[in-house]
């Protein structure tokens, strides 16, 4: 049997998941004994198209996207969703709750019906995607982990718990403490509380832990004092169409 | 030759999408241009009404390759908008931070990207079988890289402890000696080697030359990377916060990235533009290998960015250990984290040689530390212009040189590689439309 063929793909993003795979160092030249890579355009100039696994990095946001990734569906046996813009639109989506026309505007002036574009979606949205590695930018031991188990014909597993619990085994100081709003209690753990770890506020880039506990998330908001203008704020920096979701399963 | 079409859809090895363009009909060049052909993105509309806290975190998004120069740039605008007072330590290990972003840049762009061409294979992956040693050395020089800013910034990739004012976690002493060691007994050796490489290629980077306007910061104390004036080769000095003066940007139909010009049709930034301006300041090896090379300004063949490249990564790394003496002598003095922004409204500029060249990003914020306005003007778009300048002249160049068909779609790829464009960066605020 040959080596499984693997394919990276880029849609709307800043190409710092692709960055990551090649920080890598020490690994790399381990992972290309295989795997036959037949798609990186950051990083290679030669590429084919009959891979079995597609990794897709970004956002879908323009009708072209749209048309490249059902393409790539129809190609490839796994997809695997890529960083927060791929897995859950992730801080694209922001945008998705401006005005369109305003923002058109705002680029195009008089031209900004030229242009088509449509809201930041994740890939999940348009094509069915088999796995997700979370986080901005990805988190590099665990895409090595979700590799190995692909090429071991496991399923990939990510944790179901939140970043919080991550943040407490590793003894930190609550940042709340410090008047600072975190994500952590909402947000999917498996980045070992990599913001918080280093005193930053983690602003859920990672998506919102399954079968979230809301009511508990307020309490702690109210805890500390917080506007709901604030708590919003944060939730819609890479988390904008789970809100948007939610609040329409509430009209 | 009188009839010519090249494209090059979706060129490989840079960052970000863009196509090349060449159409010569009956011996007259009618079209020479790098199409910028990236999606949308808005992030000076996305940053509206976001806290002075959140405003790295968002703009850092724009590229996670050059995420360190903008949440520098980011923080150093909101900081000027607010009125923050920043250490000298603070200001120190920012610049480490910057050096070893810069050589993480260089190293990735001249081995992984560049590279290839010179050894006339379509990736590093086949490199990584020919030329062991060099791929195994160009891994261990990047690695490294990545360490400092680990160890500085939390992680290379949108780092997580740079916020207005300071740091929220500072290295320990047993890193910072860590890395001096590693540069000095690492680095250093590597970068000679490296040089000597570069010295017996430098046939391969073709001999065409086009003066241009060259535009980077410019201090009195050093080589400038963190802070200083915008100096022109062709005008002197601005102060920064007139920044607008110089970069004018305009749109163009070919391209989803706006352009920019000061005196010229265009001008250039990067490390070529950097060299050019600040020659004089390089540290004693860098100087050395600069002058080895022939890289003694005006250096005005594009193609030898990628040599410039390599110069400043021996420069920051001799800049680096001073730096590391200095902080070791002192010490890390523990500062208090969150130090909230007395808030008021203000507008600040923040501006930044990234490995691409100069980075502004300006912020106008209300009274409530909320932003009103963002404006970033980027690197590559500074370029954009030059770069189809550079091909305009470049075209007439290879013909008169007989280049086959073959050879001139290469050089021009060769050409937009050299400029290490980063085509994310670049249209963080238009719109786009797909050419395949």
């Amino acid at each position: 049997m040959g080596k499984p063929k693997v394919a990276f793909f880029d849609f709307t993003s800043c190409e710092g998941c692709q960055l990551s795979k090649l920080n890598l160092e020490n690994d790399l030249l381990d992972i290309l004994e295989l795997v036959d890579i037949v798609n990186f355009r950051e990083a290679i100039s030669n590429h084919g198209e009959d891979y079995e696994i597609a990794f897709i990095e970004g956002s879908i946001s323009t009708p072209h996207c749209v048309e490249r990734i059902h393409k790539i569906r129809r190609q490839a046996q796994i997809v695997v969703a890529l960083g927060s813009c791929a897995h859950i639109g992730g801080i694209n989506a922001i945008r998705n709750n401006m005005d369109q026309d305003e923002v058109r505007e705002a680029v195009y002036g008089n031209d900004k019906y030229l242009f088509p574009s449509i809201k930041a979606q994740a890939v999940s949205d348009v094509v069915k995607v088999d796995y997700v590695i979370p986080g901005c930018p990805m988190d590099n031991q665990e895409f090595k982990r979700v590799l190995s188990a692909l090429l071991t014909g496991k399923i990939p597993e990510i944790p179901e718990y939140s970043v919080c619990a991550e943040c407490k085994a590793k003894e930190n100081e609550c940042l709340y403490d410090y008047g600072v709003v975190c994500m952590g209690p909402i947000t999917r753990a498996g980045c070992r509380a990599a913001c918080p770890t280093n005193g930053h506020y983690c602003y859920g880039c990672r998506g919102l832990v399954p079968d979230l506990n809301k009511n508990a998330a307020k309490d702690v908001m109210e805890k500390y004092k917080l506007s709901i203008d604030q708590i919003k704020k944060r939730f819609y920096m890479f988390n904008t169409n789970y809100v948007n979701m939610e609040e329409k399963s509430y009209e | 030759m009188n009839n010519l079409s090249i494209r090059v859809p979706y060129v490989t090895r840079v960052e970000g999408h863009g196509t090349i363009a060449v159409d010569l009909k009956e011996g007259k060049l009618i079209k020479s241009v790098l199409e910028i052909v990236e999606p949308p993105r808005y992030f000076e509309a996305m940053m509206k009404g976001y806290l002075y806290t959140d405003a790295a975190v968002i703009s850092s998004r724009i590229c996670g390759i050059c995420s360190v120069g903008h949440q520098i740039t980011s923080v150093k605008a909101t900081e000027k908008a607010l009125a923050f007072d920043v250490s000298d330590q603070t200001v120190t290990l920012r610049k480490l931070l910057v050096y070893g972003a810069t050589m993480q840049s260089h190293i990735l762009h001249i081995f992984f990207l560049a590279a290839p061409d010179l050894f006339s294979a379509p990736s590093v992956i086949p490199l990584a079988k020919t030329h062991p040693e060099t791929i195994k050395m160009a891994l261990r020089m990047k690695r490294l890289s990545n360490d400092i800013c680990d160890i500085i910034g939390g992680r290379t990739i949108h780092p997580n402890r740079l916020v207005p004012g300071g740091f929220t976690k500072l290295p320990t002493r047993e890193q910072l000696l860590w890395i001096k060691d590693k540069l000095e007994n690492q680095m250093v050796p590597d970068a000679k080697t490296s040089f000597e490489l570069l010295k017996s290629l430098a046939d391969k980077f073709p001999a065409f030359s086009r003066e241009t306007e060259y535009i980077g910061l410019k201090t009195d104390n050093e080589y400038a990377f963190y802070d200083g004036d915008v100096s022109s080769t062709d005008t002197g000095l601005t102060p920064e916060k007139d920044y607008l003066s110089i970069t004018n940007e305009f749109v163009v139909s070919h391209s989803t990235a706006k352009h920019a010009k000061h005196k010229r049709s265009s001008y250039a930034v990067g490390a070529l533009a950097r060299l050019n301006n600040n020659y004089g300041k390089l540290n004693p090896l860098a100087r050395e290998v600069a002058d080895a090379l022939g890289m003694k300004p005006i250096v005005a063949n594009p193609f030898l960015n990628t040599v410039a490249q390599l110069i400043e990564t021996i420069h920051v790394t001799e800049e680096s250990i001073k730096i590391l003496d200095t902080l070791l002598t002192t010490g890390i003095k523990a500062e208090r984290p969150f130090v909230p922004a007395k808030l008021h409204e203000g507008t600040g500029v923040g501006c930044t040689e990234v490995p691409r060249g100069i980075l502004f990003h300006e912020y106008t914020y209300d009274n409530r530390g909320r932003i009103v306005k963002a404006n970033c003007v980027i690197p590559t778009n500074q370029n954009a212009q030059n770069i189809d300048d550079d091909m305009r002249e470049l075209v007439p160049w290879m013909i008169a040189n007989n280049f086959d068909k073959d050879k001139m779609t290469l050089t021009l790829e060769m050409l937009v590689r050299a400029y290490d464009p980063c085509i994310s960066c670049s249209v963080h605020f238009l719109d786009v439309k797909y050419v395949e």
